[in-house]
């Protein structure tokens, strides 16, 4: 695989706050990432790092082998939705269309066109008098139509009601199998996304906590419920992420997979075993970096 | 229809296998293209992809270079034979281990299977008798 972005030890610091701190990435050619995380984590951070809109700390930057800072010729091969995009005071959403498309090669404005009636955006409007859903499919028609190499995608749902929300994964998925790109998808809505994933990063206050297929992840924990004093038995010696307790009965979430031998062997001692989706792993492995 | 316990190329690979033995993919026809399985069920083309590959791989599915995927001859006995050596495991083995929790021998459970398969071949003459 090519890889086309190439972070080391990148740092970033406001102050006395610690941003990014010791990130060490590498991204390959048309896969779709997820960067998850907590509000703060850095996930923003990171991307306005990568497109050059931000300067890091300490560290170093590649993009398509090349350090991305006034660097026109890389520059014009990313493309970098916003989560609160700001576009000049007097545009229409036409305008701001018009001005994508001199900006990126690959704009493809029948699928534009088609965008803007599936979200019913009204293109004569001017975009400060848009709802925040209109105002994120602007951001969202702009990042599909340009097709750029590497699009960086920053919460772009808010707003967007959930049918909105739907056509912007179908035509994501849908797109990005005619025409394969680099996709980095920032998301809270983990369980909405998980299936579009093929690679997770999950920022934790700045540092890499997960870097990770989405095949390796599913599986990486399990859930087990019933009786309190089995699931100990169970329990004891591994690395625990959860406990809840209702009675006699305890779900303890506990990283590493289970076998088909332990499987039937706690199936036989009445305990439930459940899988862990993305979502839980996610919550349960941050929360419980902060407790630390 | 995705659940969270299996790799998802895994469950792909299952549901086109299912298909498969049910007869609704007959031996040498068109199997999904990928695209058309990523889209359907909604996830990564890469990962259903990986599950296509794992059924080329096992010799189910033929990839005709330009024109798609087809199922191979003969692919629906080795899936047969596969799903009936796995049924015991994946079927029985539960099934005794429930019935051992409610005090239900194994003799107990043989004979609950008779009399439900004798009811319902004897439901089903009584409607057709009607």
């Amino acid at each position: 695989m090519t890889v086309v972005i190439e972070t080391r030890g990148l740092g970033k610091t406001y102050r006395e706050t610690v941003a990014l701190a010791d990130v060490t990435l590498s991204l390959e050619k048309d896969t779709i990432y997820g960067l998850l995380g907590r509000n703060g984590a850095g996930k923003s951070t990171l991307m306005s790092i990568i497109t050059a809109q931000n300067f890091a700390s300490t560290g170093d930057v590649r993009v398509f082998g090349e350090n991305p800072y006034e660097n026109a010729a890389v520059l014009g091969r990313m493309c970098f939705v916003r989560e609160s995009q700001k576009y000049p005071d007097d545009f229409k959403p036409s305008q701001a269309f018009a001005a994508a498309r001199m900006f990126f090669p690959n704009w493809d404005q029948g699928l534009a066109d088609d965008l803007v009636k599936a979200f019913l955006l009204p293109m004569n409007r001017r975009i400060k008098k848009l709802s925040r859903g209109q105002l994120s499919a602007v951001g969202v028609i702009i990042g599909l139509a340009a097709r750029a190499e590497i699009t960086f995608f920053d919460e772009p749902y808010l707003g967007l009601d959930a049918v909105a929300r739907q056509i912007f994964y179908d035509r994501l998925l849908e797109d990005y199998a005619e025409h394969p790109r680099t996709i980095v998808l920032s998301s809270h809505l983990i369980d909405e996304v998980a299936n579009l994933l093929e690679h997770v990063i999950v920022l934790d206050q700045g540092r890499v906590l997960i870097d990770a297929s989405a095949d390796d992840l599913r599986g990486r924990a399990v859930t087990v419920v019933g009786d309190a004093s089995a699931v100990s038995g169970f329990t004891s010696g591994r690395e625990v992420l959860h406990t809840e307790s209702l009675g006699r009965v305890t779900s303890a979430t506990v990283l590493g997979t289970i076998d088909a031998a332990e499987r039937d062997r706690l199936t036989a001692a009445g305990l439930d075993i459940a899988p862990v989706s993305l979502q839980q792993l996610v919550v349960r492995l941050t929360q419980k970096e902060e407790v630390r | 229809m995705i659940d969270d316990g299996k790799p998802i190329f895994v469950q792909i690979a299952e549901m086109v296998e299912d298909s498969i033995v049910d007869g609704s993919l007959p031996e040498g026809s068109q199997a999904p293209s990928t695209n058309e399985l990523a889209a359907f069920h909604r996830i990564n083309p890469a990962t259903a992809a990986k599950g296509v590959n794992m059924l080329v791989d096992k010799g189910v599915l033929l990839k005709r270079r330009g024109v798609g995927m087809f199922v191979a001859e003969g692919a629906r006995d080795v899936l047969l034979t596969e799903r009936r050596t796995a049924f015991a495991d994946r079927f029985i083995g539960p099934l005794l281990a429930e019935a051992d929790k409610l005090g239900l021998t194994a003799a107990d459970v043989a004979a609950l299977i008779r009399s439900r398969a004798g009811e319902d071949i004897s439901g089903t003459d009584e409607r057709t008798a009607r």
